[in-house]
């Protein structure tokens, strides 16, 4: 998958306006945006754009963009 | 897999009641500032809320609707051969409510009552009790009422589910009839999630306590509950509901072979608007037939779907329809339903 390409819906899931300012480092958990509405609308949007379904467990092991990124890919 | 299927049994009559009080969501900003409060209260969808006042329970706005129900309709009580009231904010730990309302109800004694305890999809799963039972001719009517006080439930301190729940209550009376076609049913289990919304303290399991009384901050957004209030995960639980509803909903249609352009009002659970958008979406439904009372009630828990259908369809019922019932919640447990309503009475809602 691109990777800008998943940062730009990321950041249009969380209404983050500068993309620029996300990359495959960024600890998303640490952003200003990030709270219990930001996860649906990334849950929302994994559904969406990739079909997938992540279990909670799992994504709590996410901690960075760029492991949601190889998440995806490992679909 | 749990898949049920009736003939000749449906829901004949429909009540329900709210609490007077109405909790104007935007305003609701004792705790939290007003533009927190806003963002969730968009987000969720939901505007309005009813909530009963601390001498006012389950049960009460049950024998409110009830009593509308019976009243409006005619019924004899002696002919009520089966009470279920399905609730989890009971009046007591024992006896069962049920029971207490079948004497202020004035039924007979030979009435068969008891409780259902069960959270969301608990009028799907009392509906197919009740159609069970009715499948032996010697019960003549059955009376399903359902009740939340929800409000009572969870923190006012906690955003995470300040702003979601309301209370309500709603009667059904269920007969045998010709008329009623064919109904199905698909409940489901998955305890291994009974974590994503619960209540931890006050059962037999960490008894009610000066600990569990004790209010503390429970996560890094600094909200604030005890251990007798409900928590819910809110992602976890969207997370699970975009897996399971589509897929059961697939399945219910396909063991019945009902198309789905058949289904003249799909009747959701109103968990919250984010939910039912993206359950609409994903489905590819009809908007014009998914009834929405969630911007003005809440999230009134197993009384939602009932609740809508009182409130929503009151008109839309006459002649023969297809509703098909999706709710989820608690447990977690999920049910889906398709089942006919052929000329049912509505009584208007009551307020209490």
């Amino acid at each position: 998958m691109e990777t800008n390409n998943f940062i730009e819906k990321f950041a249009e899931a969380l209404d983050i306006d500068d993309m620029n300012s996300l990359s495959v480092q960024t600890v998303f958990r640490d952003l200003e945006e990030w709270d219990s509405l930001a996860y649906l609308n990334i849950i929302a949007m994994l559904d969406e754009e990739f079909e997938v379904q992540i279990e909670n467990a799992q994504f709590k092991q996410l901690i960075t963009i760029g492991d949601i990124i190889d998440y995806l890919n490992r679909q | 897999m749990a898949f049920m299927k009736f003939n000749g049994v449906g829901v004949t009559a429909l009540a329900a009641s709210v609490p007077h009080t109405v909790i104007d969501n935007y305003k609701y900003t004792e705790y939290f500032p007003a533009d927190q409060v806003k963002e969730v209260v968009d987000k969720v969808g939901i505007y309005q809320r009813r909530f009963a006042d601390s001498a006012t329970c389950s049960s009460d706005l049950c024998f409110a609707a009830a009593e509308k129900l019976i009243e409006d309709n005619g019924i004899d009580r002696s002919e009520i051969d089966l009470l279920i009231f399905i609730s989890q904010t009971p009046d007591f730990r024992m006896p069962a409510t049920s029971v207490l309302l079948q004497n202020r109800l004035g039924l007979p004694n030979s009435t068969i009552a008891f409780d259902i305890n069960l959270g969301c999809s608990a009028f799907i799963y009392g509906l197919s009790v009740a159609f069970s039972m009715m499948q032996n001719k010697g019960l003549r009517k059955a009376l399903l009422l359902d009740g939340e006080t929800r409000s009572k439930v969870y923190s006012p301190k906690d955003r995470r589910s300040a702003f979601l729940f309301g209370d309500g209550g709603v009667a059904a009376l269920i007969e045998r009839d010709d008329k009623f076609g064919e109904s199905w049913f698909s409940l489901n289990s998955d305890g291994s999630r009974g974590d994503l919304i619960k209540i931890n303290g006050g059962g037999y399991r960490n008894p009610s306590s000066v600990e569990t009384l004790k209010e503390r901050v429970v996560d890094e957004y600094g909200n604030i509950r005890n251990d007798e209030q409900g928590y819910m995960n809110g992602g976890d639980v969207f997370n699970f509901v975009i897996r399971e509803i589509p897929r059961d909903i697939k399945k219910i249609l396909s063991e019945s072979g009902c198309d789905i352009n058949d289904i003249d009002y799909y009747v959701f659970h109103q968990a919250n608007n984010f939910i039912n958008s993206y359950l609409a979406k994903k489905l590819k439904l009809d908007t014009s037939k998914i009834p929405s009372t969630i911007e003005k009630y809440g999230n009134t828990s197993s009384v939602s779907v009932p609740l809508t259908i009182v409130d929503q369809l009151s008109d839309s019922l006459h002649g023969e329809k297809r509703l098909l019932l999706s709710a989820f919640g608690v447990g977690m447990t999920w049910a889906s339903a398709i089942v006919p309503f052929v000329d049912c009475s509505i009584s208007d809602i009551v307020e209490v």
